[in-house]
């Protein structure tokens, strides 16, 4: 309730700028809904908007839709979290080079029963494995996103083929991640999601977090300005400036600013190596 | 039970506070929905009153093809007109996906076969009963489309309703086309889908219970309307 009405009220100048000036300067952003959906854009945004006067639309999508807004051109910034799939969008000419900015990390979540029996485990792919193996009932998002494609390496790693258990233990619901954990809820079942939507997330039932901790489930964002050779309509100026901007020291300290009941939920990175990708 | 009376308190909240934010989400679903109603109704109304009085080869077909449309799925409409208005589709020059302009192009589009459809339905009672005098001042089925459609205009209110109610009521569409983008393409349904995936279910229905609100309001502001005038005309 709260946060909605914080959301809420961010909006009103917006809505006021709009109003005012046709031609104010704007670009829409293709990004996440864990980015959206956890509030982080909510409180980064206004800041960048009163430092440059650039309102930024942001269009919460999977990881996997954002790419393709971006590659039909509709979109002027890419600000995703997988990759392999980043870095294919940016071979393939539609947009780079690729930066990146921040992580947090991936939490598996289940019921307080636990009848994988994994609580505690720091080790991820040993938690999956015996979920695989008690065949107990696991959410997949199932909609190429990069939580989905997190899923899929962790299943990999840990030796499971997860596409043997689709449809009876593994049900794919082809949603984000805030509808999937609503399943996951309802079914007592176990998922994979980012930490930065599970803390915002309120109808928890009986889920908590069962492991977590491992490097493994680091989660790296990116940041790409679309291919303005490609596409000529893309505000190449504005989006280059938003990149710059939430890889500059102020924009990475709003982004370790952001905080959801005292926790720090992304983690500023632009300035030092990616951590190794799990391999 | 506790979220129902959780989201009751919390609806009857957002109205009392007139929170500024909520009254811009609702103050753009009106404005999206009623717009996209006017456009549907320039098409659908004569479209609808013409088949009301013309016959012509293939007209029954027509007729099936509407009434089909009415069950357009708003997910595929949407789909058809994000390829349409995106910036590499036929109509992306013109920079209109996720604006309010692409939602009220997607609400119309599915609305029009609706409109179309019960206008047709409602003015061929009429059209029987008056064809005769109509001919016999020399009226043609073209000439007679306005009286039609003027006579029949109590009854086209219902019909102008209909599409309202399907328009402020639709998600899928405006979803995709719109975007969801927060204070600019962020209407009461989306709102309300990105509450329920957010966990919040009290706050999602809270917000239907507003939309549902102002959809009533809507309806009784008509027939208020509708009494008024009718008595008026006598």
């Amino acid at each position: 309730m709260v946060t909605l009405r914080r959301g809420l009220l961010a909006m009103v100048p917006a809505m006021a700028a709009r109003a005012a000036s046709a031609q104010e300067r704007t670009i829409t952003v293709a990004s996440t809904t864990s980015t959206e959906q956890s509030g982080l854009f909510g409180h980064i945004l206004p800041l960048f908007t009163r430092e440059t006067g650039i309102v930024v639309r942001v269009v919460a999508l999977g990881t996997g839709q954002a790419l393709d807004v971006g590659r039909r051109g509709d979109a002027d910034v890419v600000f995703v979290h997988d990759r392999e799939a980043e870095e294919r969008f940016v071979a393939e000419g539609f947009g780079g080079p690729r930066h990146h900015v921040m992580y947090n990390d991936f939490v598996l979540i289940g019921p307080a029963a636990d009848p994988a029996r994994i609580a505690g485990l720091r080790n991820i792919t040993e938690a999956m494995r015996r979920i695989a193996e008690a065949r107990a009932r696991f959410v997949s998002r199932g909609d190429r996103s990069g939580t989905h494609a997190a899923e899929l390496r962790l299943w990999q790693l840990a030796g499971v083929d997860p596409t043997q258990g689709r449809g009876q233990w593994n049900r794919e619901v082809g949603q984000g991640m805030g509808p999937t954990l609503n399943a996951a809820a309802a079914q007592g079942a176990y998922v994979l999601a980012d930490r930065g939507t599970w803390l915002s997330f309120r109808n928890r039932q009986d889920l908590r977090i069962l492991a977590e901790g491992d490097e493994r489930l680091f989660n790296q964002y990116g940041v790409m300005v679309v291919s303005a050779a490609r596409h000529p309509h893309v505000k190449a100026a504005e989006a280059r400036r938003f990149v710059e901007w939430l890889t500059s020291p102020t924009g990475q300290t709003a982004i370790a600013g952001y905080r959801v009941k005292g926790e720090q939920l992304f983690f500023p990175n632009a300035d030092r190596p990616e951590p190794a990708r799990p391999s | 039970m506790g979220d129902l009376h959780a989201a009751s308190t919390a609806a009857l909240g957002l109205i009392l506070a007139a929170d500024p934010a909520v009254m811009g989400i609702v103050g753009l679903s009106l404005q999206v929905s009623l717009t996209a109603v006017l456009l549907a109704a320039l098409v659908g109304l004569p479209l609808g009153a013409l088949l009301a009085v013309t016959r012509f080869p293939g007209r029954q077909s027509v007729i099936v093809a509407l009434n089909a449309l009415m069950g357009l799925p708003p997910v595929v409409a949407g789909l058809l007109i994000y390829l349409l208005l995106s910036r590499s589709g036929p109509l992306g020059p013109l920079g209109l996906l996720f604006t309010p302009s692409a939602m009220v192009i997607a609400q119309a589009v599915l609305i029009a076969p609706i409109l179309a459809a019960l206008t047709r339905e409602t003015l061929s009672g009429l059209w029987e009963e008056y064809a005769e005098q109509l001919r016999s001042f020399g009226a043609g089925p073209l000439r007679a489309v306005p009286t039609l459609l003027w006579d029949g205009r109590f009854a086209l209110l219902t019909v102008l309703l209909a599409g309202f109610g399907r328009a402020s009521a639709e998600v899928g569409a405006v979803m995709i086309v719109g975007g969801n983008i927060e204070g600019f393409t962020r209407v009461m349904t989306t709102a309300i889908a990105l509450e329920t995936s957010k966990g919040d279910l009290p706050l999602a229905l809270a917000l239907g219970l507003v939309l549902m609100g102002i959809v009533l309001a809507v309806n009784v502001l008509a027939q208020v309307l509708r009494s008024a005038a009718s008595r008026w005309a006598g």
